[in-house]
């Protein structure tokens, strides 16, 4: 069984800043790392593998040239092979664009059985790609997937997390998943990995190689805008009510009742 | 990261490297040791220390992360490619053992002792011993263990009363061995036992005896100061067959396997020494930094940072010691126990030292289960007494400097 990962490169930081005058994030500088979503989709695939046996892993993502070196952790971590999806056509792609490229990668590659995203990128925080490219594929899909609980050559059948339990569905193959972190713990890439990983030869696919349609890539294909990021300003003054907790109590008590809250 | 995502309390399972200080001997490392040294640390700060306490609390023995060091390629670091390894030698152990010990020496003392079970193969072992137990030791599936001291041969190893009588194509064991490290847990074990007690030391002879092998049963379990997730164990072998395919080297060698085995390992006590004082001097520049008294940080007494330089020049002093000797015997030459025994008693005295100092700088507060270093301070200890006391060392050391001057003029 072919199983490809989505995986994305993201700022390994919680302090992004924005360029007031792009728009964009500011990423100089910042450590890139695998969303860390993304590593549990990796690891779920890699369980797979070891469960089915005769299977390869292929990561895959579209990033600009650096986001090879999050591919070359996921080989380290035990993937057979990564793509990389690059080309300054693909820029500014949202999430509509994005998907697009990568369901045609993943034609390109051909002969894949399912596909395994985690749940969100921790940096756009959307949850659209994965299931915007099981629809450019025409497939099923399934979001919020805590647990696979059996896969064989013609269906998947997976446990899906909602706000008051779980479903269990199956689907036929092949199919999108998208993964919670409740689906198991992601393991640390070990030594032997990380000498295979250094060593891989990690292929570049240019628009020209997808034969992409030029107008559904990059920032031509994506109807998102972004008009302006901000930071919301803060127009409220905090105050600090000194004294023992059973004084602070009783001074909240007394503002609550002079405004008629309590 | 998104707020979303913090609430739901991810943390990031193989984030980037936490902040680690690069310390004067690691700006030699060649990239595969870097490698090991940063993965071993990264398991130390997020598997090991998060469980350290839980561990030792519980005298519990630590298979789930002797599991995370397996599939990390951590267990075989030492052993050739050729047998499923990673091909280094002493010193790539010791960055291993180190850097479990700042977060839990037992659990470093578990992986340590495995070391000390499959140096007698790897060094004495044929062709056929290697391949039928090393891979299963590389990867981690099996742990090792040593089996040397008894109730009346510790220091004095020649007074092993264990026996091995020959019968046909096998031997017979009989004694008890006392205090074996991962007994009861390890699957694959070196016996020293005695095949001709008029010999002394000539007559005895090393053994690899599996687990579940009839007539091998394990005694009491130990109660310890310290080490306390490493089982210690007794190893009870009544009639227990061996067949002769399993003795190390020849019969009568069994001595010279046992003190080889010391000499190579006991860089590795060194290192558990270097790993435990790391952790108890971060734990208290850490404190010191935080703790207000007087109305400052108590880091700004001097009386306080006197003793933090201390202990971190001692630390240093005691790792270049123990890098140097571990270097040296990968490097190849043939005798070198006198430099082991140093690196041994130097770095174990220093940490004895220097947990000991962390738990007066951190007060009160050092002497509660709260906090690391009292558990660091009773983990130190064992490094002053197993694998040769400290007085063992010394009469290495001395032996070995009136032979060295005896062949001067």
């Amino acid at each position: 069984m072919k199983i490809v990962v989505c995986i994305k490169q993201v700022p390994g930081t919680t302090e992004v800043k924005i360029n007031p005058e792009t728009n964009t994030l500011i990423r100089e500088g910042i450590p890139n790392e695998i969303n860390v979503l993304d590593l549990y989709a990796i690891e779920e695939a890699l369980r797979l593998k070891e469960r089915l046996g005769e299977s390869t892993v292929v990561a895959l993502s579209m990033g600009p040239p650096q986001a090879a070196e999050s591919l070359r952790q996921t080989i380290a971590l035990g993937a057979d092979e990564a793509i990389l999806l690059s080309d300054r056509a693909f820029a500014g792609a949202d999430t509509l664009a994005t998907a697009y490229t990568l369901a045609e990668a993943i034609k390109k590659i051909g002969d894949v059985s399912l596909i395994l995203c985690g749940k969100q990128a921790v940096d756009g925080d959307t949850a659209q790609v994965g299931p915007e490219v099981a629809e450019n594929l025409g497939w099923p899909h399934l979001t919020y997937v805590r647990k696979i609980n059996e896969i064989g050559g013609q269906e998947v059948i997976a446990e899906r997390m909602t706000d008051d339990g779980y479903e269990r569905l199956s689907l036929p193959l092949p199919a999108l998943l998208t993964v919670i972190k409740e689906i198991n713990e992601p393991r640390l890439p070990g030594i032997k990995g990380q000498m295979r990983a250094k060593k891989a030869e990690i292929p570049i696919w240019t628009a020209e190689s997808l034969n992409a349609d030029p107008d559904r890539i990059g920032q031509k294909g994506s109807p998102t805008w972004v008009k302006k990021i901000f930071y919301p300003e803060s127009t409220v003054t905090a105050e600090i009510i000194a004294g023992s907790p059973s004084e602070q109590a009783a001074c909240v008590v007394e503002r609550l009742k002079g405004l008629g809250m309590a | 990261m998104s707020i979303a995502l913090m609430r739901e309390g991810l943390c990031l399972p193989i984030a980037n490297m936490l902040e680690r200080m690069i310390t004067p001997m690691e700006y030699f490392l060649d990239e595969q040791q870097q490698m090991i040294k940063e993965l071993a640390a990264r398991i130390a700060d997020e598997r090991v220390a998060p469980v350290a306490a839980e561990l030792d609390e519980k005298e519990e023995f630590p298979w789930e992360l002797i599991r995370v060091l397996a599939d990390a390629d951590l267990c075989g670091v030492y052993i050739p490619e050729e047998y499923g390894g990673l091909g280094g030698g002493v010193f790539e152990q010791v960055l291993v053992v180190e850097e479990l010990s700042r977060a839990c020496s037992g659990v470093a003392a578990s992986y340590a002792a495995t070391g000390l079970g499959t140096f007698p193969i790897l060094m004495f072992g044929n062709d056929e011993q290697k391949k039928r137990y090393l891979p299963e030791i590389a990867s981690g599936k099996k742990l090792a263990a040593f089996g040397l001291t008894e109730a009346n041969a510790g220091s004095d190893a020649a007074g092993i009363e264990t026996t091995a009588v020959a019968d046909g194509d096998s031997y017979m064991l009989n004694g008890t061995k006392q205090w074996i490290t991962n007994g009861g847990e390890a699957d694959i074990y070196t016996i020293i036992a005695m095949t001709d007690k008029k010999k002394g030391t000539r007559g005895a002879t090393a053994f690899i005896v599996e687990k579940d092998t009839p007539g091998f049963g394990y005694g009491k379990k130990e109660k310890k100061m310290g080490i306390r997730s490493s089982a210690t164990r007794e190893l009870v072998f009544t009639d227990c067959r061996v067949p002769k395919t399993n003795v190390l080297g020849r019969e009568g060698m069994g001595f010279i396997v046992a003190m080889k085995t010391l000499d190579r390992t006991r860089p590795g006590i060194g290192g558990q020494a270097i790993g435990i004082a790391q952790g108890a001097l971060d734990a208290a520049v850490k404190f010191a930094r935080e703790r207000r008294q007087f109305g400052v940080p108590v880091i700004s007494f001097q009386a306080v940072q006197h003793m933090l330089a201390d202990m971190a020049t001692q630390l240093e002093a005691a790792r270049a010691l123990v890098y140097a000797t571990a270097r040296m015997i990968d490097s190849g030459v043939k005798d070198f126990s006198k430099e082991a025994a140093m690196a041994k008693v130097f770095a174990s005295d220093m940490a004895m030292r220097v947990t000991t100092d962390a738990v007066q700088v951190m007060g009160g507060h050092g002497y509660m289960r709260e906090y690391p270093v009292e558990k660091m301070m009773r983990d130190a200890k064992i490094t002053q007494i197993y694998e040769g006391t400290n007085q063992i060392q010394r009469n290495v050391i001395g032996g070995e400097l009136i032979k060295e001057y005896a062949g001067k003029k």
